[in-house]
C-alpha cells in the first residue's frame, strides 16, 4: 500500500512540475498563466457543455491508453495506436454508410465490431511479425501507422469518396449507425460506455482471466513462462491483437460518434497521446482513467485557452510534452537511491513497460 | 538521359537530411541507444537553423546552430535515458510532442502568425571543377550544395572510425554487450552521452539542412516523418554507414520519382508512393530482403549493479 502511495504522490508532483513549467511558456508569450489556465480549467469543466467535451475527447483516449496498456502487459511497445485508430475508422466507415434499413440496435454493434476488427488485425500483424521473424515491434508499428494513414488519404480522395463533392471525404454515417447523444446540449454519446466495457474488459482480462495472468508473466520474465509451460509466442500475438482492437475501437467510436464519415487525418493524435495517458496511469485501470482525464482536459480546454486567453494551442502540446517528460523522470528517480534491501521487485531487464506497481 | 540526372540529382537532394540523420543516429544505435525523438530533434534543428540563418545571413552558421540545438536536446535525452535510465522510446515520444508544440509556439512568437513562412537564405549550388561536366553523373553528383559534399564523405569517415578507432571499438563495445564493456574499465555512461551527443548534433543538423538547404524557410510540422525515415533507413542499411547511404538513396529516390509524377500528372496515387519506403521497412525487418542484425544492447538502459 505504501508503494502505491508513494506512485501516486510521485504522479502528482510530476504533473505538478509540468503544468509549472507550462506556465513558465505561457509567461515568455506575455499572458498572464493564472488567466490562461482558468480559461483552460472554464473549457473543460466550466459548463456541462464543456464537462461534454472533456468526457468526448477522453472516449478515444481510454481506448488507446487501453491499446498501449494490453501491449505493455506482455512486454511489447505498442507505438501503433494511431494507425490501428485510422484502420478501425476505415471499417466502421465501411458498415456505417452502407447496410441501409438495418435497425439500429444491429447496425451500430456491427460497426464497433467491424472497428475493432479492423484494428485488431492492424495489431496482430505486428504481433505476428514479430514471433514468426523477429522484426521488432516499435519499427512496425510506427510504420503501419503511416502506412494506415496513407490509406485513408487514398481511400477519400478515391475509392470511398463522397461522389458529388470536391472534399476528400467519404459519404456520411447512416443514421441508424450513429453512436447516439446522451447528454442534450453537448455532444457526447454513448461511445464513453464502450470504452467503460472496455476498461471492465481489461482489468477482468487482466487480472482475473488465466490468459491475462500469462501476458503478465510474458511480460514480467519471458524464460520463467516458458519453463512454466506457458507458450510465450502466442500470448504475445493475442495481447497485439486485443491492444489493435482497442486502437481499432477508438477509431470507431469516432467516426460513428463524433466526425460521421472518413476523413483525412480525422485524429488529432489520440494514438500518441495513448501511450502518455498509459504512461501516467501505470498500465492500471483507474490510472488509464485518470490519465485520460488529464488529457482529455487539456484537449477540451486548449481550445478555450486559444479562443479567450489567446495562448496558441500549440502550447498544449508544450504542456502535454512536459507531463509525459515529468511522469518519465518521477518514474525512474529511484536511481539516486541507495541501492538497499527494500526494492524486491524492480524489473530486472529495461527494455519493457515501466515498473509495475499495482 | 536529361530525365535520368534530374531523378539522381533529385534523389541527392532529398536523401541528404534523411542520410544526416541516419548517420546521427547511427552513433546512438552503436552505443545501444534507441532515439525515437529524431523527429523532434530534426524539428528543433528545422527552426534554429531558419533562425539563426535569419540571424546571421549565412546559412551555414544556421546549419551549425541547428546541429547544436540538437546537442542541447541530446543532453536532455541523456540525461533521462542514460542517467535516470528511463524508458527510450516513451522518452523520444515525449521529445516528439514536445518539438512539434515548441517549434509552433515560437514560430508564431517570432514570426508572427501571418500565414507566411519564415524563409532565410539558403545554400547555393557549388559546381566542382572539371568533375561536374562529366555527361549525367557529373551535372547530378558534383554540382550540387555544399553540405552534401559533406554528408557524403562522412559516409566513409564513419564507417572509418567506428571500425578503426579506439573510440570506435568501444561504442560498439558498449553497444553490443555493456557488461563486459563495463568490466573491461570502459565507462558506459560516458560512452552513451558521447554518442548521443556527436549523433543528435547531426541529426540537429539534418534537420537544419531540411529547411535551409531544400525549402529554405520554415514550416510547422515540416519534417514530417523523415525522422522516422531515418530510423527505418538504419534497419535497411545493417547500421553500416555504406548500407545507410544506400538505403537513404533509396528512399530520396521514392521522393524523388513521386515529386517527378506529381508535376507529370501521373494517375498512380501519390499515397502508394509515400507508403512504398514503411512497407519496405516492414520486409526488410522481416528478413525478406536479408537479416539485419540490431546491436545487441540496443534500446536496454545500463545498471552496473545487474548481471
Amino acid at each position: 500500500m505504501n508503494r502505491r502511495l508513494n506512485t501516486i504522490l510521485m504522479q502528482c508532483v510530476s504533473i505538478t512540475v509540468a503544468f509549472v513549467l507550462g506556465a513558465v511558456v505561457i509567461k515568455m508569450i506575455g499572458i498572464s498563466p493564472l488567466f490562461a489556465y482558468g480559461a483552460l480549467l472554464n473549457g473543460s469543466f466550466g459548463s456541462i457543455n464543456a464537462i461534454g467535451e472533456t468526457l468526448v475527447k477522453m472516449t478515444p483516449l481510454i481506448l488507446t491508453g487501453l491499446s498501449y496498456a494490453f501491449a505493455a502487459r506482455a512486454g511489447l511497445i505498442n507505438i501503433g495506436a494511431e494507425g490501428q485508430l485510422y484502420i478501425g475508422g476505415i471499417l466502421a466507415t465501411l458498415v456505417g454508410s452502407n447496410f441501409a434499413g438495418l435497425p439500429m440496435i444491429i447496425h451500430v454493434p456491427f460497426a464497433v465490431a467491424a472497428a475493432f476488427a479492423g484494428g485488431a488485425v492492424w495489431g496482430g500483424l505486428v504481433g505476428l511479425l514479430k514471433v514468426k521473424f523477429g522484426a521488432n515491434e516499435i519499427i512496425t508499428t510506427v510504420m503501419l501507422n503511416y502506412i494506415a494513414i496513407y490509406l485513408v488519404s487514398f481511400l477519400v480522395t478515391g475509392p470511398m469518396k463522397a461522389p458529388p463533392g470536391t472534399m476528400p471525404e467519404s459519404r456520411p454515417i447512416l443514421d441508424s449507425a450513429h453512436l447516439v447523444r446522451i447528454l442534450p446540449g453537448t455532444r457526447l454519446h454513448i461511445g464513453i460506455f464502450i470504452a467503460i466495457l472496455a476498461l471492465l474488459f481489461y482489468y477482468f482480462f487482466i487480472f482475473k482471466m488465466r490468459q491475462g495472468y500469462e501476458m503478465r508473466v510474458v511480460g514480467n520474465n519471458m524464460e520463467s513462462a516458458r519453463a512454466a509451460g506457458m507458450r510465450p509466442q502466442r500470448t504475445m500475438v493475442l495481447a497485439m491483437l486485443l491492444a489493435g482492437g482497442m486502437g481499432g475501437l477508438a477509431g470507431g467510436v469516432e467516426i460513428l460518434g463524433i466526425q460521421g464519415r472518413l476523413l483525412q487525418s480525422f485524429s488529432p493524435g489520440y494514438g500518441f497521446d495513448g501511450i502518455a495517458v498509459a504512461l501516467v496511469g501505470v498500465n492500471n485501470p483507474v490510472g488509464i482513467v485518470l490519465g485520460a482525464l488529464l488529457f482529455g482536459f487539456l484537449r477540451a480546454g486548449g481550445n478555450r485557452m486559444q479562443l479567450v486567453a489567446q495562448v496558441p494551442v500549440s502550447v498544449i502540446y508544450v504542456v502535454q510534452g512536459l507531463v509525459i517528460t515529468f511522469v518519465i523522470i518521477g518514474q525512474n528517480l529511484h536511481v539516486f537511491q541507495k541501492v538497499g534491501v527494500n526494492r524486491p521487485f524492480r524489473r530486472k531487464t529495461g527494455d519493457g513497460p515501466a515498473p509495475e506497481v499495482l | 538521359m536529361e530525365l535520368l540526372s534530374y531523378l539522381l540529382a533529385t534523389d541527392l537532394r532529398m536523401a541528404a537530411p534523411i542520410l544526416i540523420a541516419a548517420l546521427g543516429l547511427l552513433f546512438m544505435e552503436k552505443s545501444g541507444v534507441v532515439n525515437i525523438g529524431c523527429e523532434g530533434m530534426m524539428l528543433f534543428g528545422t527552426f534554429f537553423g531558419v533562425f539563426f540563418a535569419r540571424l546571421s545571413g549565412s546559412p551555414w552558421i544556421g546549419l551549425l546552430f541547428a546541429g547544436m540545438t540538437g546537442m542541447v536536446i541530446g543532453l536532455f535525452f541523456a540525461f533521462i535515458v542514460v542517467t535516470l535510465r528511463a524508458n527510450q522510446i516513451v522518452t523520444g515520444i515525449a521529445l516528439n510532442i514536445i518539438a512539434q508544440g515548441a517549434t509552433s509556439t515560437l514560430n508564431r512568437l517570432i514570426f508572427g502568425v501571418s500565414s507566411q513562412a519564415a524563409n532565410a537564405p539558403g545554400f547555393e549550388v557549388v559546381p566542382i571543377p572539371l568533375l561536374s561536366k562529366i555527361p549525367v553523373i557529373g551535372d547530378s553528383l558534383f554540382n550540387q550544395m555544399g553540405p552534401i559534399y559533406l554528408a557524403l564523405l562522412l559516409v566513409p569517415l564513419i564507417r572509418w572510425f567506428m571500425m578503426k578507432t579506439t573510440i570506435g571499438l568501444k561504442i560498439r563495445a558498449v553497444g553490443e554487450h555493456p557488461h563486459s564493456a563495463d568490466t573491461a574499465g570502459i565507462n558506459v555512461r560516458s560512452v552513451r552521452y558521447g554518442s548521443i551527443l556527436a549523433g543528435s548534433f547531426l541529426v540537429g543538423a539534418a534537420g537544419g539542412f531540411l529547411s535551409l538547404g531544400i525549402l529554405s524557410l520554415f514550416s510547422e510540422n515540416m519534417v514530417s516523418g523523415r525522422g522516422y525515415i531515418a530510423l527505418a533507413v538504419i534497419i535497411f542499411g545493417k547500421w553500416n554507414s555504406w548500407g545507410v547511404l544506400a538505403a537513404a538513396l533509396v528512399f530520396g529516390l521514392g521522393d524523388a520519382v513521386q515529386i517527378k509524377m506529381q508535376t507529370a500528372g501521373s494517375s498512380i496515387p501519390y499515397q502508394f508512393l509515400m507508403m512504398l519506403p514503411y512497407i519496405l521497412t516492414i520486409l526488410a525487418l522481416s528478413g525478406f530482403v536479408g537479416k539485419a542484425e540490431s546491436p545487441a544492447a540496443s534500446g536496454k538502459p545500463f545498471r552496473n549493479d545487474e548481471l
